[in-house]
Parts: C-alpha cells; sequence; structure tokens
C-alpha cells in the first residue's frame, strides 16, 4: 500500500479560531448595549444608528453567522482534515470562504445600522449581500466536497454527514427565502407577500435554527467530544440513526412559529406534528453525548474542555425539549411573543453553542498550537462564571415571559382586561429585565477572559503551521468491476456527482414549476376592501421596516378574547395580500400594531415618535427625533410602485404615473391634521424662524419623514371595517 | 397559499436527496461496520519522522 505525506491545513484553522473569537465579543457586546437599553431607553438617543430596532438585527446576525459560523468553519476545517485524512481540496476555495465570509459580516455590521434591511428575520440582509453569501457558501461547500471526493479513508464518519447536510440544506433554505425584487442598490421587496412570505421566512427561520446552530454544532459535538473524552462515542449506531431522522424531520417544522396566526390550520399542525416528533432524535443524540462520557466523569472534573461540552450538551437537551413543548399550541398560545422565546433562544446560543464553541477552541487550540492551554484556572473561572450568567440569563426570562402572558390575559369579573393599558404589563417586568443584563454581563466576562486565555494561549505556543502526516492512499475500485458497466452504475458510485446533478435537475423543474405561480394570483381569499397601500403609506412603510419597528411590534392579532379585547379584530389572511414582505413580528415588546390606524389621532403619533415618554410615561420605546427632523426620498418611489406591480400588487400606470401629486396631497392633508395641536404650531413655526435666522434649510412638515410614517401606521387594520370575505381570487 | 407547494416540493427534495444519499452510503457498505469508526477517529495520523528519510 502506498504511504502518502501530505499535510493539514491549520493555518485556516487559526483564522477562523481568531475571527469565531472577535465576532463573539462584537456580537454579544451589541447583545448588551440592546438589554441595557431596555432599561435606559435613552440611552443612545437621537443616534439613528444605535436604535433598538436597528441594532436587533446586528445582534442576531452577529451571533448566528459572525460568531457561530466562524467556528462552525473553524471546526468543520479542522475535523473534516482529520477525518477524511485529507487536506482541504483548495487553499485558494478556503481563503476566498474566510475573506468573503469576514467581508460579508463587515457589509452586514455596516449595512445594518443604517437601516438596510429586509426586515425578515435572520435574512434582514439587502440582496447584494445576499448574493455574495450565496457565492461564499458555495466556495465552502465546493471546498468540503472536493475535500471528501479526495479522501484517504472510506469511511465518512457521522460528523461529515453533518456538515454535508448543512451544506446542502443552508444553500437551499437561503435562496428560496431571499427570493426578492430589486428596486434599488440595498432595497428589495420579497416576492412572497403575506401569509405566503411569512411560512416562506418560517421555513427558513426554523432552518436556520435547525441546520446552522444545530446540525453543524452536532457534528462538531460527535467529533470533539470523543476527542476531548478520549472515548469513542456512545454509540455510533445511534449516531447514525440520529443523523438520519434529524435531517428528515426537521425542516417540516417551520409553521411553529406561526400558531394562531393567518396561516391556514393544516399547516399549522403539519408543523406541530413534526416538532414534536423532533424530540426523538435530538434527545437522542444529547444521549449520545453525554453517555460518551460514561466511565470518564473524573475527567469532567479536572477538565475545563469537557466542563464547558456537558453544559452545551444539557443546553441542547434542554432547548430540543423545549422547542417541542413550546410547539403545542396551548403552550405557545402563552409563550409566543414573550421573552420566554427569547430565554428559549438564549439556552441554545449561550450554552449549546458559546459553550461547545469554547469547549473546542480549549481542546483545539493548544493542540494548532503544540502547547497547553495557558491557564486551566481561568478556564475553569469562565466555564463558572458564564454557567452563572446563562442562569441569570434565562431565569428572570421565563419568569417575565411568563407573567407578562398571564397579565395579557387577566380578565376581570366583569368581563374587561385587567391590565388594559400594555405599558403596565412592561413596567411589571422591569426587574427581569435588569437581571438579564446582569446575566449577560456575567457571561461576556466570562467569554472575555475565555479569549483572553485563548490569545495567552497561541502567542505563548509556537506559530501554527500546516501539520504534515502520513496516510495510506484510499485504495481504487478494481479495474475489473468496471468492465461493462453502464454510466447509472458509474453514476451511483460517484454519490457527489449525483448528488448535484440530482439537485441541479430537481431544482430546474421546481423553478420553472413554482415561480410563475408565485408571480401570479394566490387562492388566499381575498377581501374586496382591502386595497393597496398609497404611495405616502408605502413610503412610510419602508420607514418602519428601516428602523426595525417590527423587532418590538406584532401586526398579527390572534383570535383570542384577550387579544380582540386590547387590540381589535383578530388578523385575516386577505388583509397581507399587498405585504411585500410581511411585517407580523415575532415579539411583543410593545403592542401589536395591526388595528393601530385610527386609534390615536396624527399630533398623538408626532409627540409619541418625538417622545414616546410625552404620550406614555415608563414606556421604554425609543424616540425617533431623525424622523421628525429627515426629508423623506422619494427618489425611488415610483420604481418601488412598478416593482410592487410586477410583484401582482394591483398599481395602475396612472397610480404610478400620479404617484408623486397623490403623496404630496396626502401629506398636506396629514400636515394640516397636525396643526390642530397649538403646541405643535409653536414648535413648528419657532423652528422655521430658527432656519431663517440661521439660513438653514428649512424642510416643510409634509415633506419630513414621520408624516409617511403617521400615514401608514393610520392606515393599519382599517380595510376590513366592512368586512366582505369573497373566497374567489379576484381579478 | 400556492407557496406552500414550493415550499413541500423543496422540503421534499432535500429529504429526496437525502435519502438516495442514504441508499447509497448503505449500498457502499458505509454501514457495514457500526463500531470501529468511532474508535479509528480517535488516533491521529503520526507526524512525518526520520523514517522517511531512511526509506
Amino acid at each position: 500500500m502506498e504511504i502518502q505525506t501530505f499535510s493539514y491545513d491549520n493555518k485556516i484553522v487559526k483564522k477562523f479560531v481568531v475571527a469565531t473569537m472577535l465576532w463573539g465579543i462584537v456580537g454579544t457586546l451589541v447583545g448588551l448595549l440592546l438589554a441595557f437599553l431596555f432599561i435606559f431607553p435613552k440611552f443612545t438617543e437621537g443616534i439613528s444608528w444605535l436604535s433598538f430596532g436597528r441594532l436587533r438585527p446586528l445582534h442576531t446576525n452577529a451571533v448566528i453567522f459572525a460568531f457561530v459560523g466562524n467556528a462552525i468553519f473553524a471546526g468543520v476545517y479542522y475535523s473534516l482534515q482529520r477525518l477524511l485524512k485529507a487536506r482541504m481540496f483548495s487553499d485558494f476555495l478556503s481563503n476566498v470562504n474566510f475573506w468573503g465570509w469576514q467581508l460579508i459580516i463587515v457589509a452586514a455590521a455596516i449595512s445594518l445600522p443604517l437601516g438596510f434591511t429586509s426586515s425578515k428575520e435572520y435574512a434582514e440582509l439587502e440582496w447584494p449581500i445576499d448574493i455574495a453569501i450565496v457565492l461564499i457558501w458555495v466556495a465552502f461547500g465546493i471546498n468540503m466536497i472536493g475535500t471528501i471526493l479526495r479522501r484517504r479513508e472510506q469511511h465518512l464518519y457521522v460528523a461529515i454527514w453533518f456538515y454535508i447536510a448543512t451544506f446542502v440544506t443552508v444553500a437551499l433554505l437561503h435562496i428560496f427565502n431571499s427570493f426578492e425584487l430589486p428596486v434599488s442598490f440595498m432595497k428589495s421587496y420579497s416576492v412572497y407577500a403575506g401569509v405566503q412570505d411569512a411560512l416562506v421566512q418560517w421555513w427558513y427561520g426554523h432552518n436556520a435554527v435547525a441546520f446552522f446552530l444545530t446540525t453543524p454544532f452536532l457534528g462538531i459535538m460527535y467529533y470533539f467530544v470523543p476527542k476531548a473524552a478520549d472515548r469513542p462515542v456512545y454509540s455510533y449506531k445511534l449516531s447514525i440513526v440520529h443523523f438520519w431522522s434529524l435531517i428528515f424531520i426537521y425542516i417540516w417544522a417551520g409553521p411553529h412559529h406561526l400558531l394562531y396566526t393567518a396561516l391556514p390550520d393544516w399547516a399549522q399542525n403539519l408543523g406541530v406534528v413534526f416538532s414534536i416528533m423532533l424530540i426523538a432524535p435530538s434527545w437522542g443524540g444529547m444521549i449520545n453525548g453525554l453517555l460518551t462520557l460514561r466511565g470518564v466523569w473524573d475527567k469532567v472534573r479536572v477538565d475545563p474542555v469537557l466542563k464547558f461540552m456537558v453544559v452545551a450538551i444539557t443546553g441542547y437537551g434542554m432547548a430540543t425539549f423545549e422547542g417541542p413543548m413550546l410547539s403545542i399550541k396551548s403552550i405557545n398560545a402563552i409563550a409566543h411573543y414573550t421573552d420566554w422565546i427569547i430565554a428559549h433562544v438564549h439556552v441554545g446560543a449561550l450554552a449549546w453553542n458559546g459553550f461547545m464553541t469554547f469547549g473546542m477552541l480549549y481542546w483545539m487550540v493548544p493542540r494548532l498550537a503544540k502547547t497547553k492551554l495557558f491557564s486551566i484556572k481561568l478556564a475553569n473561572f469562565h466555564f463558572w462564571i458564564g454557567t452563572l450568567g446563562i442562569v441569570m440569563y434565562t431565569l428572570p426570562m421565563y419568569v417575565a415571559g411568563f407573567l407578562q402572558a398571564s397579565m395579557w390575559k387577566e380578565f376581570s369579573p366583569d368581563g374587561t382586561l385587567v391590565y388594559g393599558n400594555f405599558l403596565e404589563t412592561v413596567t411589571q417586568i422591569m426587574p427581569m429585565y435588569w437581571m438579564r443584563a446582569i446575566g449577560g454581563s456575567l457571561y461576556i466576562v466570562g467569554m472575555l477572559i475565555g479569549v483572553y486565555n485563548i490569545v495567552v494561549t497561541m502567542v505563548n505556543g509556537s506559530v501554527i503551521e500546516d501539520e504534515s502526516v502520513q496516510a495510506p492512499a484510499l485504495q481504487k475500485v478494481r479495474k475489473t468491476r468496471l468492465a461493462g458497466e453502464t454510466f447509472h452504475g458509474w453514476l451511483e458510485r460517484k454519490p457527489v456527482k449525483l448528488t448535484i446533478l440530482a439537485i441541479v435537475a430537481v431544482l430546474i423543474g421546481g423553478i420553472v414549476q413554482i415561480v410563475p405561480t408565485l408571480l401570479i394570483k394566490s387562492n388566499i381569499p381575498t377581501i374586496t376592501s382591502v386595497k393597496p397601500y398609497t404611495p405616502l403609506e408605502l413610503e412610510g412603510r419602508d420607514l418602519y421596516i428601516r428602523e426595525g419597528c417590527v423587532s418590538c411590534h406584532s401586526q398579527m392579532i390572534r383570535p383570542f378574547r384577550s387579544e380582540v379585547a386590547r387590540f381589535g379584530d383578530y388578523s385575516k389572511a386577505g388583509e397581507y395580500v399587498y405585504d411585500h414582505p410581511f411585517l407580523w413580528g415575532s415579539k411583543r415588546t410593545g403592542p401589536d400594531l395591526h388595528r393601530v390606524g385610527g386609534k390615536y389621532n396624527d399630533n398623538w403619533h408626532f409627540n409619541h415618535l418625538y417622545d414616546p415618554q410625552i404620550t406614555s410615561p415608563n414606556s421604554i420605546m425609543p424616540s425617533y427625533k431623525w424622523i421628525i427632523k429627515n426629508r423623506l426620498n422619494t427618489d425611488y418611489l415610483q420604481k418601488k410602485m412598478s416593482v410592487m406591480a410586477t410583484l401582482g400588487v394591483p398599481y395602475t400606470a396612472e397610480d404610478i404615473q400620479n404617484a408623486n401629486e397623490n403623496l404630496r396631497a396626502q401629506a398636506e392633508q396629514i400636515e394640516k391634521n397636525l396643526h390642530a395641536d397649538p403646541d405643535f404650531v409653536a414648535s413648528y413655526e419657532a423652528e422655521k424662524k430658527y432656519d431663517q435666522e440661521n439660513n438653514l434649510e428649512f424642510v416643510p412638515m409634509s415633506q419630513r419623514e414621520v408624516v409617511a410614517l403617521i400615514a401608514y401606521l393610520q392606515r393599519l387594520g382599517t380595510d376590513i371595517k366592512v368586512e366582505t370575505i369573497i373566497n374567489e381570487p379576484k381579478q | 397559499m400556492s407557496v406552500i407547494y414550493l415550499l413541500i416540493s423543496v422540503s421534499l427534495l432535500v429529504a429526496m436527496v437525502f435519502l438516495v444519499l442514504f441508499i447509497i452510503s448503505v449500498r457502499n457498505g458505509q454501514y457495514d461496520d457500526t463500531y470501529t469508526p468511532s474508535v479509528r477517529m480517535l488516533f491521529e495520523e503520526e507526524e512525518k519522522t526520520n523514517q522517511e528519510k531512511n526509506n
């Protein structure tokens, strides 16, 4: 047998390790800032790019795609080479993967705070960045599959299957959820509308959790836990069953994010059934991970690496027990829109992803640098303060979620809501927000110590270089077997080529069939009185998207007595047919806004946006002073409307032609309405005078952003005062 | 709700891709041995030593 000498690429692993730590700190610090904005809403007052709605997607994207993403690449690039006994397929592609991914992160870190967002959760990045993600992800995939093809080990260890599933599925999810029609360089509209957009988004959103935060980390678990424990995995057979059952079930669970919404019941129930089934493979994997430590639990006592991994796997177990439970409709009715979900995701992110990442780094970095970990004591300290941080973060959030949901649903004997003012249910949970911020701070302190420990280990160790190794070549299939082989026989022996060809084949078929149906009328019951947004409302809606209002306000009233009594008539699918993208939201830090139109006068909205605490004392909403001042940019108005028309919104050529006049007329009416308030008139005149005296450009109120936003808010939910639902699609 | 056909077909596509992969991997004997791979992964390949020069 021929012995081949080759080397493992350790430098690329090192790069990803450094990036993991850097973005980990950035992502969690942004999270901490957000936690403090709950307590001190005026902390970043007046700075648009530091407002809650714009930073929230930055936090989630930084943690998921920057921190966990780089950790995935570090883990994959380290373990894949060793499991396959082969160097990465192409050093060039490795570097394209690394630098491309970092550029995407930087683009996200700049564009999100500036308000460039698609508003779809965990898919907020605008279309040019979406395309870049596809390219870099494909580079990663080619690199991985190329390495698999050049392997020197016949058997594909289970971790590799998890990596393959990650690549294939994330690519598909990302592409299908990101179908959007560009308006300009950094603005686009989702091709799906309303209910359909919601369904696609949460099909994606749930599977982002499944195939970005879970499957790659299970691969990492199956490689690094046995390595760190120096024990084979408890049951290799179970790991295989775990993999195949998990990936077959996971992709159907998405609709559990939309229980009790306007999504059709059968789709909701499909999601529930698969979500509950998911507990079996998830716990199979969790048990398999923990039982790997059978007989070596004494090592857990002394080795911080295993401690991190044990808490990580336990966190996985808790989160995957809770997930199916939260998918049960009666539990979801309580937990949805509350901080319970925030607790749930942070058990996953802080324990499963965060601790598994640091367990991996503490094990891997000393080996890369051919040295010992700088300080076991510091690692232990990191472990304990981090664990304490997780507990202090999540427990108060569970209490907050349950408490707030109970308050939302409480009726007095006379049939009125006990806490009719939404704000009362917010001020009640402020102590829990304090504890969350403290818990998060503890976690970050631990993380900073961990990063220090790992960086010192790297500096003290030898320079991380390629690692030279020897392994026998993989034996080729004998010639005799190849004789007389048909094309398909050959193809079957090439699993990778077969996969690619199959994907291409089915994708072409799928796109040809499906995309046209998306662009024509759907069979959602349309409501005659539901009309497209006026030009001014459309611009206002884009401001709502830009400012990330959807982070804290839902637009989906569930058919519960408590919600109908609080917010108004429950939401119907037909009301959203012109919503590209949908804005249902997933969290109610503030009240639902679907029926806010007409509830308050224009002046109330104006004052509320200027300073929410004028109209609602103790409100934790940030002020939006820049919206009051900024001139509304209508340069793309007609383009926006024609893009909407392409997507099936019935704007006529005339509508588009007269868009600017219509916008002006509606805006001037709102300015007139605002003049009803003498305080407004006084300050407006004062401002005009000040600008004239100082030779500043004065923007009339009707040309400012706030007017558009008010127009949109006043429109919300007002279309169906008179309800006539017609079942056949209207032409 | 026409989009559900898209999602179901894409989901089925993913499932089918993995089903095909599963059948291929079973037929290729990937799962004939469900024990030794778990032990084999624990061993690292030896680093290049002086032996090579002697050869």
